[in-house]
């Protein structure tokens, strides 16, 4: 392969990039009088966004990816990414730069007043190759997803491209873009839109977000000091530096600290936006912490990096399936930002939109699936609404007996261990297991090499588990677990590994369908991973599905358990197949809008 | 398992005694924060969901009443205040 010019050195400054307009071969055919067609066209190159179109292409689906400017995240912004999100990076061939790049944390201190009430520990288990948490400023996610993007031939990313008309129409939908070189339309089988909280998708098809305002008002300020904080979240109720309100300190890279500093409803955004109102506040912070850790109250040299005074609100839309027209990220639903639930959900919606829409478009699955989106990602969205209302009541309460009883709740969690789970400054983000738990990811070993279970997982495939210990293995000898199983496995072909990413061989899958069967087309076989003593050697696999022999886990290529079974017959996984595809689910439905 | 309406006290009156004890010398806003440390440990310990529930509404039902139960205060009798 040829070397990629588009992987930035380490020091990019990508607060500064402004990716250029290019005229697309659409817009002359506009001029031509004609009008493009694509499969699918995603709206916004948020991080949502951005993820969608890739894990599209990796999936061999053709996808134009429309960002209105050419600049990436201002600020830090959504800054934790969760370590489900890491695994979803993983899959879409970033997640390595982001550990890289960021700083890994799993500690979180809780202080109430004076005094340190408690700690946790996120991911207290070894045996996890990605850490619970990584802090990176989003512009990194951005841009390193943007350079992900550039290296995938089927995307097509089209920078200063503004979504002004939206027409659903009975089997696609016409956009009316704004460009440099004027409008242009194009039609899309099916648009994503990742367009954030202002969504103008939403917009022109005259939808919007129900829920709760909350009247409190936020400061982040992000200050370069030289702090001998570690790289852990502390959350301060009440402090003495800021008595009655809030504060949260996170580690970013690059010698930059976020602290966000709890406001009240009647600040002044724009005065306390200001370098002489931020700078004392960070200071007298850093003086009773450093007091408080037994320094000399010594305060560093602070170097104001980015303000920013927010509200928040807690909402959704009713649906995010609107025909052809499918919303995902902030577009779809907004949350508090305590507990990281913004971008981390918006990536996991991506994650779990990609794969249906590449079948529905593939023809390997009915319009049905998409709805399954739908249903899936509400219900995620009302759990992080409800984890993020309550974690905003207890920070913010709103009355007086509700501050009694939130007071209370750190006094006693000095002392209890029941009261430190009440405490909730923010339930920070775990993907939701309403419709099968996210595939835990496990160390195993293939080949002699240690690997990790979910690095073996192809784009668009689902994959089975398949648990045999004993193994049933003679010396190298192919071996069948059985024609009731429907597979036929191949001793010695080695489990797929490496980078899930294109350029990647594409590994022969070790399962086929015995002739006698209905046959399957070969997307929608499963990958077959076998996990016995050999591959297997800590037994975490084992432990982590509570498996015992002859159990077979089905999981989505979304890395979602989508069925276990115990000696399933052929007919019983290809149901189970079926039923995550939808195959059996309104194959008459129209593709009218709903 | 309901929520025990019925006497349940090893011994009530001391209980009684030793909460109002307990409260003794406190401010009111002392007393409140008192109160909810109590109520959280007390609805840890108890733990089930649903006796919890039904114990907040048995709790809303008796106050959200200001008047004494019908039939009780009109035949006020010094002589049962034994």
């Amino acid at each position: 392969m040829n070397a990629n010019p588009t992987v930035a050195s380490p020091d990019v400054d990508y607060q500064r990039i402004v990716y250029p307009y290019r005229r697309s071969a659409d817009q002359d055919a506009h001029a031509r009088g004609d009008v493009a067609r694509h499969p699918v066209v995603v709206v916004g190159a948020g991080p949502v966004g951005l993820c969608a179109a890739i894990d599209l292409a990796l999936q061999g689906v053709p996808v134009v990816l429309l960002n209105n400017d050419g600049r990436l995240s201002v600020g830090s912004r959504a800054l934790c990414f969760a370590k489900r999100t890491l695994e979803i990076l993983d899959r879409l061939g970033c997640g390595q730069r982001l550990v890289d790049k960021g700083v890994s944390w799993g500690v979180g201190r809780v202080f109430f007043r004076d005094a340190q009430v408690y700690q946790f520990d996120l991911l207290a288990e070894s045996g996890h190759q990605r850490p619970a948490f990584v802090n990176l400023q989003q512009y990194y996610v951005e841009g390193f997803l943007v350079e992900r993007a550039l290296e995938l031939p089927l995307l097509d990313l089209r920078w200063h491209h503004g979504v002004t008309g939206v027409e659903p129409r009975d089997d696609h939908v016409a956009l009316t873009l704004e460009t440099p070189d004027g409008p242009y339309t194009l039609l899309a089988d099916h648009v994503v839109a990742c367009d954030g909280a202002r969504s103008t998708v939403r917009r022109l098809i005259g939808q919007e977000s129900h829920g709760r305002t909350f009247h409190d008002r936020f400061l982040i300020a992000d200050v370069r000091m030289n702090a001998p904080f570690p790289a852990e979240r502390w959350f301060w109720f009440d402090p003495p530096f800021h008595p009655g309100q809030s504060v949260l300190l996170h580690r970013q890279p690059d010698g930059v600290w976020r602290i966000d500093f709890q406001l009240g409803w009647d600040a002044d955004p724009e005065l306390e936006k200001r370098p002489e109102r931020i700078l004392p506040r960070v200071r007298t912070l850093m003086r009773e912490a450093s007091r408080a850790a037994g320094g000399d109250g010594a305060v560093p040299d602070i170097e104001l990096v980015w303000a920013s005074v927010y509200t928040f609100a807690c909402m959704r839309m009713d649906s995010f399936r609107h025909g052809r027209i499918l919303f995902a990220g902030d577009a779809a639903h907004g949350v508090s930002p305590f507990g990281a639930r913004g971008a981390n959900s918006g990536i996991q919606d991506a994650d779990n939109l990609a794969w249906k829409l590449a079948a529905v478009v593939q023809g390997r699955a009915p319009l049905a699936l998409l709805d399954g989106y739908a249903r899936e990602r509400e219900l995620a969205a009302d759990e992080n609404l409800l984890h993020s209302t309550r974690s905003t009541d207890f920070i913010t309460p709103k009355s007086e007996i509700s501050r009694v009883f939130r007071d209370a709740t750190l006094t006693l969690a000095k002392d209890f261990d029941f009261a430190r789970r009440l405490v909730n400054s923010g339930r920070l983000s775990v993907p939701t297991t309403q419709y099968g738990q996210p595939a835990p990811d496990a160390p195993i070993r293939i080949d002699g090499h240690d690997d990790w279970l979910l690095r073996q997982m192809r784009p668009g495939r689902f994959t089975a588990l398949v648990f045999d210990t004993p193994p049933p293995t003679k010396g190298g000898q192919r071996v069948s677990l059985g024609p009731e199983w429907g597979l036929g496995v191949q001793e010695g072909s080695p489990m797929p590994r490496g980078e899930p990413a294109p350029g990647l061989p594409q590994v022969d899958v070790a399962v086929r369908p015995l002739p006698d069967l209905p046959h399957l087309p070969h997307e929608d076989v499963p990958v077959l991973l076998r996990i016995n003593d050999a591959s297997d050697p800590h037994g975490l696999v084992r432990a982590r599905y509570d498996a015992e022999p002859g159990l077979v886990v089905l999981l989505r290529p979304d890395q979602h358990v989508c069925a276990r079974l115990h000696h399933p017959t052929a007919a019983e996984l290809q149901s189970a197949l079926r039923r995550a595809l939808a195959q059996d689910a309104a194959l008459e439905e129209t593709p009218a809008c709903r | 398992m309901p929520l025990i309406t019925s006497p349940n006290f090893d011994a009530g009156d001391d209980f009684y005694e030793a909460l109002l004890a307990a409260h003794q010398g406190l401010e009111p806003a002392q007393s409140h924060a008192f109160n909810a440390r109590l109520i959280l440990l007390l609805a840890n310990h108890i733990g089930r969901q649903d006796v919890l529930l039904e114990a907040l509404s048995a709790a809303a039902r008796s106050t959200s009443s200001d008047a004494p139960p019908a039939g009780f205060a009109s035949h006020e009798d010094p002589h049962e205040r034994t």
